[in-house]
């Protein structure tokens, strides 16, 4: 069986549906990450030692296991009790919560390296802790810190593949599926490959024009 | 949480955590390989040659490495590559890391200082030489903690090959969670085994970086 791309046009519709439904799955991962990922941090570093020691477990766990192994549990576990969720806010919430993880660490280092005059300052002025947290320090970290986290979401883009398998139709089920009527597997990987691609290439230009707005801003 | 069954299957997850070490050296072996041919090809002076590096690169660290792991095993045999499940996870995983690799690799080359080179050129050693003598001794030292990374990322990364049915320690996990409903139980045994596996690999690597210290 040689190769044969003509059979791709008529999915192209159906592919193309699929690329939309990654972008935003993707969308969705990131933005949960990038809020839970700060939420983790500041527990991390200010919370009381009886949340701050069950969460270093937390995120020991979910830095030593793999990502499907993680959504598997998210997916099966809140259905054993009781929350039988939609695959595609569970593949949200899985790759969020994943990512989040490797975003609280990159935001604590930056947390840590702002200056501790600022944090004072912003006491002395009469601002209360959370406040100061909130208004004074988080934000230059959060700014320091885009880059990396712009890193971390280019490949939570790449592992949100991951999420057809438990059935989210997003770009690899809809390889899959198109497959399943053609039985060209060839064709169609390379395909969704290639608009992976892409929208890998349409996210390193965003991050681009953001790092220099930032830049710029500074 | 249900311990009897836990004691149970447990066998089953010591023989499928045995197969993701397997799966992981023979992984990290290839991606070393493909690592080091990466590095050297950017790093030719032949611009040809630099292109196939920097695209190897682009594209392997550009597309999902479960895409690449499916055109391998269920394209191939339409191009003529048959390979078993393992076969293919092995390559496609190890090919893929590889171009991680291969940006580690090259980092730690081009991190050493200029003025090395151009002291053993002007001691009249061979380009070659000079790479074998006097470069590569120092950056090897230094790729020992990113290479580590990689191999971190990879251990974990061998889970997609579960898509393939290879049966490791994810798809043991998701097997017994569809026969037996208890994804809490089977999630801990597998991500302890995990664990243990990697956390082995980071202690190993961190023994390697501090004999391989100068200083």
């Amino acid at each position: 069986m040689g190769l044969d791309f003509t059979v791709v046009p008529g999915y192209l519709d159906f592919i193309l549906l699929g690329v939309l439904w990654t972008i935003a799955i993707t969308i969705g991962a990131a933005l949960l990450s990038f809020f839970i990922g700060i939420f983790f941090a500041v527990i991390a570093l200010y919370g009381p030692w009886f949340i701050r020691l069950p969460f270093r477990a937390f995120e020991w766990l979910f830095m030593g296991t793999p990502l499907l192994l993680q959504l598997f549990l998210i997916y099966f576990g809140l259905v054993q009790i009781g929350i039988d969720l939609p695959a595609f806010v569970a593949g949200v919430i899985g790759l969020g919560l994943h990512f989040a993880v490797y975003n609280s660490e990159l935001i604590q280092t930056a947390i840590i390296a702002v200056d501790r005059g600022q944090m004072e300052a912003a006491r002395t002025l009469g601002l209360s802790r959370g406040q100061a947290l909130r208004k004074v320090v988080v934000p230059q970290a959060v700014r320091d810190v885009i880059p990396p986290i712009g890193n971390n979401m280019i490949a939570l883009l790449k592992d949100s593949a991951l999420v057809s398998v438990i059935g989210v139709s997003e770009l690899t089920l809809s390889a899959q599926r198109a497959i399943g009527n053609t039985y060209r597997p060839f064709e169609f990987y390379v395909v969704a490959a290639a608009f992976y691609y892409l929208i890998n290439l349409g996210m390193e230009w965003v991050l681009r024009r953001i790092e220099r707005r930032i830049q710029a801003a500074r | 949480m249900d311990i009897d069954l836990m004691m149970r299957v447990y066998p089953f997850f010591l023989t499928a955590a045995w197969v993701t070490v397997q799966l992981s050296v023979y992984t990290a072996l290839l991606g070393l390989a493909c690592g080091a041919l990466g590095a050297s090809m950017r790093l030719s002076r032949h611009a040809l040659l630099r292109f196939i590096g920097a695209a190897y690169v682009s594209v392997f660290r550009g597309t999902p490495a479960l895409i690449q792991l499916f055109i391998l095993y269920f394209g191939g045999p339409q191009i003529g590559i048959q390979l078993t499940a393992f076969e293919a996870g092995v390559i496609g995983l190890g090919v893929n890391i590889g171009a991680y690799m291969t940006e580690t690799i090259r980092g730690s080359i081009i991190a050493i200082d200029k003025g090395q080179r151009e002291a053993a050129r002007t001691l009249g050693m061979s380009g070659w030489q000079t790479m074998r003598k006097v470069i590569l001794p120092q950056s090897a030292r230094l790729m020992i903690r990113p290479l580590g990374v990689n191999i971190n990322a990879l251990i974990k990364g061998t889970a997609l090959v579960a898509a393939i049915s290879v049966v490791e320690l994810t798809y043991t996990a998701q097997r017994y969670i569809g026969s037996t409903y208890k994804p809490f139980e089977m999630f801990m045994l597998s991500g302890v085994l995990y664990m243990v596996i990697i956390y082995g690999t980071g202690q190993a690597i961190k023994w390697l970086d501090r004999k391989a210290r100068i200083v």
